[in-house]
């Protein structure tokens, strides 16, 4: 549901440009208002979140699709944690669907998906384990890696079960912002993928933004 | 979608049935095929997979269904690990639909659908979840919450309309079905025989599987799963490569 933010961004409290294919890592407050904004669109942003307290309890796909008996996300979805904590609520969007379906690139799904001399290509997996070991007080590892959103991806399901990569729907200025429901640590990778037509070939930059709830 | 050969008595070398409600996990070294069967209809199998040697290494949902452009899961496809491998070809199948999507009950939510029963009330018909079967049996294993991720419904089929609206097709698990899982690098299987998170039954009625282990034959050139899709023939040469390495 395409829904636009009250928000005002020279009024954010925390601004920063992901240039394509770098990680960024920050610790969002309970009621703060997080937007991601496709500076010049349908690039993906790789997101995962971690309740900052205890970050065993993290985004999960299987329970934000089984507890909203839905596959996309937008206006209105809440971002489950494992543990069935609401993490997130997603307040406004100017895209209109986000996937959570399509996973991370890495260099190893790339080698499987393109072709064996793909191996070299930086990948999101990469970032997410630099991200995840850069978070020093929580002592996180591959295995705290789960399954993420793609934030401006469009990856339709057909009712006959296929899994199709449409070009995506997003476009340069669009943006998706959402509330922290507890205080959240957020992981992005701003895909670096070469391979893949839905970025066009051409991966680049994304601007995060914070607000406090008493804006 | 396909009818599964028989499995004859030299191959065989397990055979057990797994309750409603009930959880299993052991390791099935590569070459050996499992086959679970839902014996009465309406069964539901919570499956998770890792490498046997390298735990951290596991099921991935994203890759199975990117790399085979598929949200559910039948033969000749192929469950795809983390790390560009195949953990297990999905060699024979006669129910044309496994869930990959929807995850597993936990407490609270079998406590919302079904009401409590505690083993004090019912001994050993207590309630039990998904969410908690999968904990204790990775936990044998040195495995725990983090390790928990998207799991497999086999038997379950989950549809979605074009807003991505997801509905349980109560009529779809059939007695008899059964689904034929090749391991192709050595595994470690953990699975559950709670009800799909979906199951819209308001009884609490999980539903026994029979598991089978035999000997398959090795994974020839032209082999149907290998040759599903190109993404495939890659991660078998990747888990070749592995494997060859390895032993």
């Amino acid at each position: 549901m395409l829904t636009e933010s009250p928000y005002q961004p020279d009024q954010a409290v925390y601004r920063h440009v992901i240039p394509a294919g770098d990680r960024w890592m920050h610790t969002i407050r309970q009621g703060q208002i997080f937007r991601i904004h496709d500076l010049e669109g349908n690039q993906a942003a790789d997101t995962l979140f971690y309740d900052a307290h205890h970050p065993d309890d993290r985004y999960s796909a299987s329970d934000t699709i089984q507890r909203q008996g839905k596959l996309y996300l937008t206006t209105g979805s809440v971002l489950y944690s494992s543990l069935g904590h609401p993490l997130l609520t997603i307040t406004a969007d100017t895209c209109g669907r986000h996937d959570t379906l399509g996973g991370a690139c890495s260099r190893e799904s790339n080698t499987m998906r393109y072709a064996l001399d793909k191996e070299h290509m930086h990948a999101c997996r990469d970032s997410f384990i630099r991200g995840v070991q850069e978070c020093c007080e929580h002592h996180l590892d591959k295995r705290d890696i789960t399954c993420n959103i793609n934030f401006f991806m469009n990856v339709p399901v057909t009712p006959d079960g296929r899994l199709t990569f449409e070009d995506g729907i997003s476009a340069p200025g669009r943006y998706v912002e959402m509330r922290a429901e507890r205080d959240v640590y957020v992981l992005i990778s701003n895909c670096p993928q070469l391979n893949n037509p839905c970025n066009a070939y051409h991966p680049t930059p994304v601007e995060v933004l914070i607000w406090d709830e008493d804006r | 979608m396909n009818q599964l050969s028989p499995i004859s008595e030299t191959d065989l070398l397990h055979r057990e049935t797994i309750r409603g409600g009930g959880m299993w996990s052991k390791v099935i070294g590569r070459g050996k095929t499992m086959r679970l069967t839902d014996l009465e209809g309406g069964a539901n199998v919570g499956l998770l997979l890792y490498n046997a040697f390298e735990r951290q290494e596991r099921y991935n949902m994203p890759d199975t269904l990117k790399g085979q452009h598929i949200f559910f899961l039948t033969a000749p496809y192929c469950l795809h690990s983390d790390m560009g491998r195949i953990l297990c070809s999905v060699t024979g199948d006669s129910s044309g639909w496994h869930d990959t999507v929807c995850g597993c009950s936990d407490a609270k939510l079998v406590r919302q659908k079904y009401g409590e029963k505690s083993y004090q009330q019912a001994h050993n018909d207590f309630h039990r979840n998904g969410r908690e079967c999968f904990l204790i049996e990775l936990a044998k294993w040195g495995l725990g919450e983090k390790d928990l991720v998207p799991n497999l419904n086999l038997f379950s089929k989950v549809v979605s309309d074009e807003e991505g609206v997801l509905s349980f097709d109560a009529s779809h698990a059939k007695a008899g079905a059964a689904i034929d899982l090749r391991c192709e690098l050595d595994t470690l299987v953990v699975f559950n025989t709670c009800q799909h998170p979906l199951d819209p039954n308001p009884e609490y009625a999980p539903k026994p599987v029979q598991l089978e282990v035999y000997r398959s034959a090795p994974v020839a050139e032209d082999d149907p799963c290998r040759l599903s899709r190109p993404e495939n023939g890659r991660a078998f040469q990747n888990t070749e490569v592995y494997n060859r390495l390895r032993f």
